[in-house]
């Protein structure tokens, strides 16, 4: 019965919040009339994303975005830096293959998003049969270190926290 | 004498535009299209991002009026980015990048732009 | 000092376009002109924001929203139309 009218919780949760920010006021009518859009979206929705992915710990989760938060600031330091001061022939550019072990197509998808927005790296497709995702690098001289960064800073955590 | 409210959104200001014109400019300045692409992903997103929270700042602190609707642009732009610099990603690479440009996938199926995937 | 601050901000901005301007009409590829215009409607997005802090009213920032979410589509459907030759199957 919850399942049928909550088939996905943190959706109706976010649907919410949305509204809430959207309407830019916090007041009684505007939570319920967010509450009301966060119920009947994802019933309405739910046909197109059938399986329900877990998050098995929450805590991880704001952890890891966090760190993610934190490595795009550098990350864009890091990138303007080389704009504005690296001459454009000692620029190195890498494509790299990184081995996924992760089986869940949400959790691609994070990792996906987080490659591209972290460290002058970006993530651009995939293998076909989605064993291995192919990064381009803006500037590195070492493909190796920035591979086991990509495994063991991102993919460690999303394994933990989806699976 | 300016408060620290003031110097506070000045600040945020200032980053955010510095940000903002080195990722336009990284897009003029770089050689290689694959290159380009970081540029305003990175870049732009903490030039955007900076603005946003100068807004939120100013109508929160001098104004006077709660606001978090900046959030949600911020939010949206953080969402949105990877994916439009994938999409581009991979247009450039159908269009321009011949498949033995690119590193071995070293797994059973090549890239998936190139090879089907399988049933 | 936010005025001037602004005026920074804004003038960065406006530079920004200038320099996407200049890439878009350059090319020399398809994928560089969609860049091009995608960065260009992240830079509006803050203008238009600026500008709602220069005016000091909140009705700016649904323009921005609206012009954040017509941007992304426009991109998604460009690409997908280099891609596979058609926007909706």
């Amino acid at each position: 019965m919850t399942a049928r009218l909550f088939p996905h919780p943190l959706l109706s949760l976010v649907l919410v919040v949305v509204w809430l920010g959207l309407v830019n006021k916090v007041t009684p009518g505007n939570v319920l009339l967010g509450a009301i859009l966060g119920v009947a979206v994802p019933i309405l929705t739910s046909p197109y994303w059938p399986n329900r992915p877990r998050i098995s710990s929450p805590l991880r989760a704001v952890e890891y975005a966090l760190v993610v938060l934190w490595d795009i600031i550098v990350a864009n330091v890091q990138v303007a830096l080389i704009i504005l001061f690296k001459p454009n022939a000692r620029i190195h550019s890498h494509w790299i293959t990184v081995p996924l072990e992760l089986t869940s197509a949400e959790a691609i998808t994070v990792l996906a998003g987080t490659i591209t927005m972290t460290p002058g790296t970006v993530s651009v497709t995939f293998s076909a049969d989605i064993h291995s995702i192919l990064v381009h690098c803006l500037h590195t001289d070492d493909p190796d270190t920035v591979r086991a960064n990509i495994k063991g800073r991102y993919e460690g955590r999303l394994k933990e926290i989806f699976e | 004498m300016a408060s620290l409210s003031d110097i506070l959104i000045s600040f945020f200001l200032v980053v955010a535009g510095v940000f903002g014109l080195v990722g336009s400019f990284g897009l003029v300045k770089l050689k290689d299209t694959m290159q380009r692409i970081h540029a305003p992903t990175k870049a732009t997103t903490l030039g955007v991002g900076g603005v946003l929270i100068a807004s939120m700042l100013y109508f929160t602190l001098v104004k006077g009026s709660f606001s978090f609707h900046e959030l949600l642009i911020s939010l949206f732009l953080f969402i949105t980015a990877p994916i439009t610099a994938n999409f581009i990603a991979k247009t450039h690479l159908t269009k321009h990048v011949p498949e033995e440009d690119l590193p071995e996938s070293e797994q059973t199926y090549g890239w998936a732009v190139y090879n089907d995937p399988p049933e | 000092m936010i005025e001037t601050a602004l005026v920074f901000a804004m003038g960065c901005f406006g530079l920004g376009l200038l320099f996407c301007l200049w890439r878009m009409l350059r090319g020399p590829g398809l994928a560089d002109r969609i860049l091009a215009l995608d960065t260009m409607v992240i830079n509006v997005i803050s203008l238009l924001v600026l500008y709602g802090i220069k005016e000091g009213t909140a009705v700016y920032y649904e323009a921005a929203m609206l012009v954040a979410m017509v941007g992304f589509v426009s991109t998604v459907a460009y690409c997908r139309f280099v891609l596979r030759g058609d926007i909706i199957e």
